[in-house]
């Protein structure tokens, strides 16, 4: 089995990634009833004995003593690191893998990539180093940030491209969170733009979350929870928002809410290769199979269910409303219409007690009314895991290669274009050295090809599916 | 004569445990309905041939278990441990960490040469341990990246080193309809090199599977395990022991020795000859009678037509090639694959 390191940079993806932690831990919990340390654990921890001074704590099997997550966490503020290490995750992370600063970026990009990603090169580089080194098989990296601010998307991107020289056979698998149109930071379609190059041409998959579809979500639970509907009971610990285990009645700060589903997505995305199944999916497949062009990297996900009703019996009927909703756009964590754009490929990651034949029922009933690319008709690609995550019975998170991603892109370059047709802001970026008016201008063409090749396979959507011609052999 | 079992893979591994189950509950099923004498040759001949006797009598299947991830394996060793009937030897499982990605090139081009030693070692010591060896019976899907590549890999290499020994591969063709979705890249890329060093290649579709399951046998809601076990029910059945023909007091010698029969390959046959027909007197498995039928017919050309198809509409658009070259396989290997193929169709449709 192999293991995976996560690096959180800036507020958002260190607030992510806390989630992600609290929630990694409390599954495995679950799981893992004789706290012996096996390999599903240590694809995200490690077992250190926290008596040994110094580096030479790792204990690679028996019983837990004490997990230390494997992640590395950026941030050029202290303030929400520093919550982190206060609050009820302090003794997880391990205090020397953490780079931070005072001053912070000022949302702004180039401050992040450009001065930042020199200053701190030599240490992240350091981190990113032990990390590995404290892993058996390092398969891929996790990286979460957001698009819109000044760390997380400019030092963030930096990143990517130190990881993909210095590591070159591992996975870079990146969550980003992008800038819904009322933003508050205004430069955010710079920073954006600025970071998709990077994603573009280091990342080897991005999954996109926006806020908009997580609030989304929260405010449909929330409506299910208070409406009081009879027999509406729901199971505790099934909220896909939820952190603390327990329903509440009123919100606990959105964002733990919205930060705790993307938590869940990483969490469903690597069950299959952390724990046992009938038809494994490793992460080195997710990539394999949905990336059939190396710069169509951008995939759609939506997870199901949302919430577990209380009562134990569920028939058939529910497991396939599992499904149709993997494929409603309420499911979404990000905002796009898969269901009229065009499929290349589509991953459905099954957890718990279903079974192959519950798969193959509903692909044959959901395939009529999606739409796939000529050459690749039956592009499904399943897994079955059987462990289900806590609080549910079973689970379905879909993963979706499709052109519906292309809208997005074109309003992030509309937003873009209104600011730089004015030049608003943007002498705090050319301030900056190694930033220059090219530099927009090369990030602006990166998205505009990627734009083009989604119209280009979009072109082929009504056009009928002809087969090439084979070739002939003599007899 | 014995068979030497290389279970390759999550589906090799996965079937291959079933297999060995049901040929050891065949075996020791109280209910023989023959002479007791009849029984005793019958169970002597199908342990020796599946199984090896290991110190405190718990027999141990002639098998080796290679995967390049260890989940599968792990489970595989401790189902057969636990049983507590029969089990795998202890050293005979070689497994690593990454594996393969789905992707055959990496099966092929990089797990095979790095752990071609390994792997062969093993395969060796298995046969050492046979005192007259009959064959490689090889278990492996074609749609996923070990089994398929992998598994290439090492019927390429049994072909040199055992040149002498038959070599049958067992290969899982899948769902029409997607498990993965380079399956039919995978899927030509194991054909047509196994064409070049297999013997024989016995082929289960997931769909007829799958189909057996629901229409005759009635399960409402199917697992791979259920699917498994007809697969191995199937192939218990063919492989026991049997009488041919020609001498009704001695059990067959070499099981896979009658697959090789030129008889079984020519278009123009007398139809009495077609046959060949193996009988035992001792039933198989509770089943007071039954019969299975080994064919090579046309049936496979379909599939094999629709596979060959998928696979060049997505060559053609270069989809996920780059995932192929990046570890050694280029276009012309793929060009190479469906050169074959389409030969080997056109052999079929002229028939």
């Amino acid at each position: 089995m192999t293991q995976s390191v996560v690096v959180q940079v800036g507020q958002c993806g260190n607030q992510i990634g806390c989630c992600f932690w609290d929630l990694a831990l409390r599954e495995h919990a679950a799981v893992n009833q004789k706290g012996i340390y096996d390999e599903a654990i240590s694809s995200f921890f490690r077992n250190v004995d926290t008596r040994v001074v110094g580096d030479g704590g790792s204990i690679s099997k028996g019983k837990i003593c004490s997990l230390k997550a494997r992640a590395v966490l950026i941030d050029m503020e202290e303030g929400v690191v520093n919550e982190i290490l206060q609050g009820p995750l302090r003794d997880v992370f391990d205090s020397k893998q953490l780079i931070t600063d005072i001053s912070g970026s000022g949302n702004n990009w180039a401050v992040g990539h450009k001065v930042f990603g020199s200053l701190y090169q030599e240490q992240i580089l350091e981190k990113l180093r032990k990390s590995a080194e404290h892993c058996d098989c390092l398969q891929c990296f996790f990286i979460i940030h957001s698009m819109g601010g000044g760390t997380g998307s400019g030092l963030g991107t930096f990143l990517l491209k130190l990881l993909e020289d210095e590591f070159p056979e591992v996975y870079r698998f990146v969550t980003s969170v992008y800038p819904s149109g009322e933003d508050d930071v205004i430069t955010s379609p710079y920073n954006s733009i600025l970071a998709m190059k990077e994603l573009n041409e280091h990342a080897d998959c991005v999954l996109p979350i926006d806020n908009q579809s997580l609030f989304d979500i929260i405010s449909k639970i929330d409506l299910m929870v208070n409406s009081g509907k009879l027999g509406t009971t729901i199971k505790p610990k099934s909220l896909v928002t939820s952190s603390a285990g327990a329903v509440k009645k009123q919100h606990q700060k959105p964002f733990d809410a919205m930060n705790n589903i993307v938590a869940n997505l990483l969490l469903n995305l690597t069950s299959s290769a952390r724990f046992e199944g009938s038809l494994n999916m490793d992460l080195n497949e997710i990539s394999m199979n949905l990336v059939p062009f190396p710069q169509l990297h951008y995939l759609v996900s939506s997870l199901t269910p949302l919430y577990t009703l209380a009562d134990v019996n569920i028939p058939t009927r529910r497991l396939d409303q599992m499904f149709s909703d993997a494929f409603s756009k309420d499911h979404q964590l990000i905002r796009a219409d898969p269901k009229h754009s065009l499929y290349l490929a589509c991953a459905l990651m099954v957890r718990g007690n279903v079974q192959v034949s519950d798969l193959r029922r509903n692909i044959e009933r959901l395939k009529p009314s999606l739409q796939f690319v000529s050459w690749n008709q039956e592009g499904w690609k399943t897994s079955l895991c059987s462990v289900p995550p806590v609080g549910h019975s079973h689970s379905l998170l879909a993963l979706a290669n499709n052109t519906c991603v292309k809208p997005t892109f074109m309003e992030l370059k509309e937003r873009f274009m209104r600011l730089y047709k004015k030049k608003a802001h943007l002498h705090h970026y050319l301030q900056i050295e190694g930033m220059e008016e090219s530099s927009f201008m090369e990030a602006v063409s990166s998205l505009s090809g990627l734009i083009e090749e989604y119209n280009q396979l979009d072109a082929t959507k009504s056009m009928p599916v002809e087969d090439f011609p084979r070739l002939s052999i003599a007899v | 004569m014995s068979i030497v079992t290389v279970q390759l893979g999550q589906c090799g591994n996965q079937i291959g445990f079933e297999v060995f189950d049901a040929l050891y509950t065949d075996s020791h099923c109280p209910q023989g309905l023959c002479s007791k004498r009849e029984n005793e040759a019958y169970q002597a001949s199908c342990k020796e041939r599946f199984f090896s006797e290991e110190e405190n009598g718990v027999p141990v299947a002639r098998a080796v278990l290679v995967d390049m991830e260890p989940k599968v394996t792990n489970q595989t060793l401790s189902k057969a441990a636990q049983s507590g009937r029969w089990k795998y030897g202890q050293h005979s499982c070689f497994c690593q960490k990454q594996g393969s990605g789905n992707n055959w090139a990496y099966g092929y081009s990089v797990h095979g040469p790095r752990h071609e030693e390994s792997i062969m070692n093993l395969i060796q010591k298995e046969v050492e341990k046979c005192d007259s060896l009959s064959g490689f019976f090889i278990i492996m899907s074609m749609a996923g990246g070990t089994g398929s590549g992998l598994g290439a890999f090492v019927t390429q290499n049994l072909q040199d080193q055992y040149s002498n020994s038959l070599k049958m591969n067992q290969i899982i063709w899948p769902y029409g309809t997607g498990e993965v979705i380079v399956q039919n890249y995978n899927s030509i890329l194991t054909l047509s090199h196994l064409y070049r060093s297999s013997d024989a290649l016995l082929v289960h579709e997931n769909d007829a599977l799958h189909k057996i399951c629901a229409k005759l046998m009635n399960i409402k809601q199917i697992s791979f395990s259920d699917i498994n076990q007809v697969l191995a029910h199937q192939l218990g059945s063919v492989f026991q022991p049997a009488y041919s023909v020609e001498g009704s007091c001695h059990y067959r010698r070499n099981p896979l020795g009658g697959f090789k029969d030129s008889a079984l390959y020519t278009s123009w046959l007398e139809p009495i000859n077609a046959f060949n027909v193996w009988k035992t007197q001792r039933a198989f498995s509770k089943y007071e009678k039954s019969a299975a039928l080994v064919s090579n017919s046309q049936f496979l050309l379909k599939p094999l037509d629709m596979i060959v198809g998928k696979a060049w509409n997505m060559f053609a658009s270069k989809a996920y090639i780059h995932q192929y070259t990046k570890f050694g396989i280029e276009e012309e290997d793929f060009l190479d694959s469906f050169t074959l193929l389409e030969q080997v169709v056109a052999s079929y449709c002229n028939l």
